[in-house]
């Protein structure tokens, strides 16, 4: 009985020992030197894993921040500024600060405003579409609203709204990833610079089509007429192939385009309602795409906003802003903080 | 019976127009001739705004190896050089002209006498052919003197002609066989001369027995050209299925038809190359089926390329009060319209018309792994399995289950119990894999 | 003007539909539960209805309020689910053990998984097999086929072929002793055995097996490589000892073989998909339900061995591909 214990006992350890040894030789063999500030960094990420820095996941992009000399080619856009920042820290690097993105879908063409002239009945998705023919509409640039974009976003940023068509950005949860820009097959998604309290002004059509073809398949196509070049004082906005472009690192906000574009394919997002003409909610242009964009804005800041503009003195007015706005950049900043 | 080894469907037969003779098509007052009727390069026009132009005079030439000069099919002046939507809505570049008369070029040999004595050589044919601006009326518009012309290393042993026509509905090429047996039978010989081979085939389908009849009625004359009768099963037609048909030989994956020896020709294309070489008349006409259960008319037209294909669905009382599509080409391989106003091209085969009940595409389904469509592939792939790689986006398992061997003829689709567009996916998935095997660099 | 529908092509679609399908399939199963109701009365109807409103049940409440998807009740395969499981239980089997075998087989065995097409193991065969590990006394409780709508309270009990074989070759008996005492007619086994409520009639399932081939709703492979290979493997054993291994002929006619090699082998979610994967796979259940039948303590193997095959079915579907078309 105890022999049977005790070669029991012996031969399981000295089993044990045997694995162990070979254990050891193997991890010895197969060691993979690894710089360890990359699982210091890697921690630091968001853990989304969804590419959008152009590296196959967080790991990935730790190793890279690591091995590069600088951090001027790799950017987070999930973690933003404040991980690029500690990820500096850790590496002893000085880091300029990038301005936050935003995922911009630069399509106007709602039902009313483009209206269909052939009923898709293929797979939902947009890439079968357009590489079927040219689309639902007569716009062969605009946006498909097969919703391919919603289906690669890992935040749920993006949602295509059932009223108008089109795929809608919800700025709170955009991480300017790019995972929407790259699958959109007709390149309407573009990633644009957030804007001071979110403000911006983009050229919202892709369409190169001569004026009278544009305007025929789109109410709100741009048809390159130049008005907008024209009144920009900061040579902001390019047209090139019946296209106008907006360069947000040049434009300055002061929305003269937007009054003078006459389809009204130039938004301006988030800004609070012209203080000068309170009682008329309706900005200057009177085209049916420009009244659907304000109506849209309208429904989420006008209840809440009313009351304050016409209690606030005209002075602040510039500064005032929006109290949805408000929360909406607090939240952004929480946001980042969080992450 | 001969037939294809792998898969295939039987799909309704409805060559409900087959009784319909062959009617020529009145010239339209505005013709819009695209020069882009061929696979490859488009044409690159040679005349300009306001030239007098006659019908079957050259006014675009080919602009590359692979492509195809475009003639005249009216006479009268050229409008102008514009982009005109196909119809698919695509823009394409046009030469319009506008119709005064009928004035053909001098040369063109207008008789219905049939010529039987070949009296060009091998490369004066395919000289001929090319100057004509031929191609391959199958579907595919492949230029036909490439196709005619081996690469170097390849030796072609048969000529086959493809009479199969195994889409439902379409009966341009019955109609042609029929009507005109022997000229087409001409046409194949004068191929067979320029391929410098001495066995010809042509692959009938079961359900053309008239057909088979006509043709078989002139093989004395033309012994070295034997009429095959094929099974009723879709994609007969097809030309890898063809061959493995007739001659028995697969074509390999990757390859082509010419590494078995085959050399494939629509029955369209047959006669135009007779018209080519004996009546020196280049392409600028086509057979053209309209049919549809909902149409009340069922005819078979002989169109002048460049015609509005609504101009000819006005003739038959517009489009039908039932039809929800209009698709030029049969319903497996056709493409649905979203501009009936573009015009028909050399390759026009028909105007389908469709009701809701044929063509909606009902509600998709889970996948119940019937494996249907893995014993329906003519190719042998698992349409189940690329569909859902596909929709992942893994681009390298596609590859290793050769996606690119899909000859997209949509026996997948068809047959799957659940309504899976496997097609749908699978077509983009092919698309996106070639183009990744394409930007390889060659080793 | 008109707005045209517009699709990529094919602009048709053939006649299948997951529907029809799920309904030649039930009515290839219609001559086997005609046989069980003119022998065993209305238990074996009852036991069928029972069976199919259970599982079309615990689907809809699974769909409807636990999952919140798009109940597929429509589609009948919970239907087909629940007279397959009907079939595989004795004629006499109380109710409560069909609703059992119904939650195990659609809620476990199918919704788990994500529902239709994705369940690795045949759910029928799941839920038989629960119940004849769980019930064992119930589940081989057989009732003799010879009332004529009598009520099955009544009628008589037996063992079935394979069960008498089994225990006897266990007290040590040759095959001559017991085929000498009991009558194993085979003409009988074609009409009418000992069994569960659908393999009692041989003649019936082939009935229902050219019904499901003309109507080509599934392919001959799998039965074929089955019944091949339980012909072939037993005749071996058969042909090495026969004093100790049955028949061939008596291996295809008794229990559950020709029911499982037709209808459940045959399901096609958990079928492979390529007619090469088919044979391996049927050849692989032949090979496992003979090794029960004559090695193993069951007197029958089928269940068990199509569902190990089951579980091989994602490992052939990975490695065996159809012919592809381009031999040299």
């Amino acid at each position: 009985m105890s022999t049977t214990i005790i070669f029991t006992v012996v031969s399981l350890s000295l089993l044990g020992l045997v694995l162990a040894v070979v254990l050891y030789l193997v991890a010895q063999k197969f060691k993979v030197e690894e710089d360890p500030r990359i699982d210091e960094i890697e921690p630091l990420m968001p853990g989304a894993n969804c590419g959008g820095c152009g590296q196959a996941g967080c790991r990935a992009f730790a190793e890279a921040c690591v091995k590069a000399p600088n951090l001027d080619n790799l950017f987070c856009p999930v973690g933003g500024n404040p991980v690029m920042k500690l990820v500096a820290e850790k590496l002893g690097i000085q880091i300029a600060e990038k301005a936050p993105m935003v995922a911009v879908v630069r399509c106007s063409g709602t039902c009313e405003n483009r209206p269909k002239t052939n009923i898709y009945d293929g797979v939902a998705s947009c890439a079968v579409m357009n590489s079927l023919y040219t689309g639902d509409t007569g716009c062969k640039y605009g946006c498909l609203g097969q919703g391919d974009c919603t289906k690669v976003c890992s935040f749920g940023a993006i949602h295509i709204n059932p009223q108008t068509g089109l795929p809608e950005v919800d700025e709170n949860k955009c991480t300017a990833c790019g995972a929407c820009v790259k699958a959109c097959p007709r390149m309407i998604i573009e990633l644009r610079n957030k804007g001071i309290k979110s403000r911006r002004v983009y050229v919202s059509c892709v369409n190169k089509d001569k004026g009278g073809v544009a305007k025929k398949a789109c109410a709100a196509a741009c048809i390159g007429c130049m008005k907008c070049a024209k009144v920009c004082p900061f040579e902001a906005i390019t047209v090139k192939d019946n296209l106008s472009y907006i360069d947000y690192n040049k434009c300055r906000l002061c929305r003269k385009c937007v009054e003078a574009c006459p389809t009204g394919a130039i938004l301006a997002v988030n800004f609070p309602p012209k203080p000068a003409k309170p009682a008329e909610p309706q900005p200057a242009a009177g085209t049916p795409a420009a009244e659907t964009q304000s109506v849209k804005t309208q429904v989420v800041e006008a209840p809440v906003v009313e009351t304050p503009t016409a209690q606030t003195p005209a002075v602040e007015a510039p500064v005032a802003e929006t109290p949805a706005a408000g929360t909406e950049s607090v939240n952004n900043q929480e946001n980042q903080r969080a992450i | 019976m001969k037939t294809f080894s792998i898969g295939g469907v039987h799909p309704c037969d409805s060559k409900i127009s087959a009784g319909a003779a062959i009617e020529n098509f009145p010239i339209p007052e505005v013709a819009y001739i695209s020069m882009s009727q061929h696979l490859g390069a488009p044409a690159e026009p040679v005349v300009a705004a306001g030239d007098k132009v006659k019908t079957g005079q050259l006014i675009a030439k080919a602009n590359g190896f692979i492509s195809a000069p475009v003639h005249s099919s009216v006479s009268g002046t050229v409008k102008s050089i514009e982009m005109v939507k196909d119809l698919a809505g695509n823009l394409c570049k046009a030469v319009i002209i506008d119709v005064e008369g009928d004035e053909w070029m001098e040369g063109i040999d207008r008789s219905e006498d049939i010529v039987r004595e070949i009296k060009l050589d091998q490369k004066e044919i395919i000289a001929r052919i090319a100057e004509c601006g031929i191609v391959g009326l199958g579907g595919a518009t492949f230029p036909t003197n490439v196709k005619l012309s081996p690469p170097p290393g390849k030796k072609a042993e048969f000529l086959i002609i493809n009479g199969a026509e195994c889409e439902p509905y379409l009966t341009s090429d019955y109609r042609v066989m029929i009507e005109m047996p022997e000229q087409v039978l001409i046409g194949a010989a004068i191929m067979m001369k320029a391929l410098g081979v001495t066995k010809g085939f042509v692959g009938i389908e079961e359900n053309k027995p008239e057909a088979i009849r006509v043709l078989s009625g002139y093989s004395e004359k033309y012994p070295d050209i034997q009429i095959v009768p094929l099974k009723k099963k879709y994609p007969q037609g097809g030309e890898k299925q063809l061959i493995d048909a007739v001659v028995g030989r697969q074509v390999p994956s990757m390859g082509l038809p010419i590494d078995t020896g085959a050399v494939v020709q629509n029955v369209g294309t047959a006669l135009a190359v007779y018209e080519a070489v004996q009546k020196n008349k280049p392409l600028f006409e086509g057979i053209l089926t309209v049919t549809g259960e909902c149409c009340p008319q069922q005819r078979n037209f002989k169109h002048r390329v460049g015609t509005p294909i609504s101009k000819i669905i006005e003739a038959v009382g517009g489009v039908p009060e039932e039809a929800v599509k209009v698709i030029s080409g049969g319903p497996m391989m056709g493409k649905a319209m979203c501009n009936i106003d573009a015009p028909t091209l050399k390759g026009s085969s028909s105007v389908l018309f469709l009701t809701e009940k044929q063509t909606k595409r009902k509600e998709e389904g889970n996948c119940i792994r019937c494996a249907k469509c893995v014993s329906v592939c003519p190719m042998g792939l698992e349409p189940y399995l690329l569909n859902k790689l596909g929709r992942a986006g893994r681009m390298d398992d596609l590859e290793a289950n050769r996606v690119y061997d899909c000859i997209e003829c949509g026996c997948c689709s068809f047959t799957c119990p659940a309504y899976i567009p496997l097609l749908d996916m699978i077509r983009l998935a092919k698309g996106q894999v070639m183009r990744i095997m394409r930007s390889r660099p060659k080793n | 003007m008109k707005k045209l529908l517009v699709s990529p092509s094919p602009h048709i679609h053939g006649k299948d539909n997951t529907r029809n399908l799920m309904r030649d399939v039930i009515i290839a199963l219609l001559p086997s539960l005609a046989v069980s109701i003119y022998f065993f009365g209305f238990s074996a109807l009852r036991l069928t209805l029972i069976g199919v409103a259970a599982c079309v049940a615990v689907e809809y409440l699974i769909e409807k309020y636990m999952l919140r998807t798009k109940v597929t009740i429509g589609d009948y395969s919970a239907a087909v689910t629940g007279i397959l499981l009907a079939m595989n239980l004795p004629p006499n089997a109380p109710w409560w053990i069909m609703v059992i075998g119904s939650i195990v087989a659609i809620g476990i065995a199918k919704m788990t998984f994500g529902g239709l097409g994705q369940n690795l193991f045949n759910p029928a065969l799941v839920g038989r097999v629960f119940l004849l590990v769980s019930f064992p006394v119930i589940m081989t409780d057989w009732t003799m086929p010879d009332s004529w709508f009598g009520s099955a309270i009544d009628a008589s009990s037996g063992a079935t072929p394979l069960g008498i074989v089994k225990e006897a070759l266990s007290k040590g008996e040759t095959l001559q002793q017991i085929f000498a005492e009991h009558d194993f007619s085979y003409t009988q086994m074609l009409f009418a055995r000992v069994g569960s409520v659908g393999e009692i009639s041989a003649l019936a399932l082939l009935i229902g097996l050219v019904y499901l081939l003309v109507r080509k709703v599934i392919a001959p492979h799998i039965p074929i490589a089955i019944l091949g290979t339980v012909a072939v493997f037993s005749g071996i054993l058969w042909g090495v000892d026969s004093t100790r291994y049955t028949d061939p002929l008596f291996n295809l006619l008794t229990g559950g073989v020709l029911l499982g090699s037709i209808f459940m082998a045959t399901d096609y979610v958990t079928s492979p998909m390529s007619h090469k994967g088919m044979v391996i796979y049927g050849i692989g259940i032949g090979i496992i339900t003979v090794l029960i039948r004559q090695f193993g303590s069951y007197p029958e193997g089928i269940s068990f061995a199509i569902l190990i095959m089951n579980a091989t079915v994602p490992l052939i579907n990975m490695y065996v591909k159809p012919k592809r078309f381009g031999r040299k």
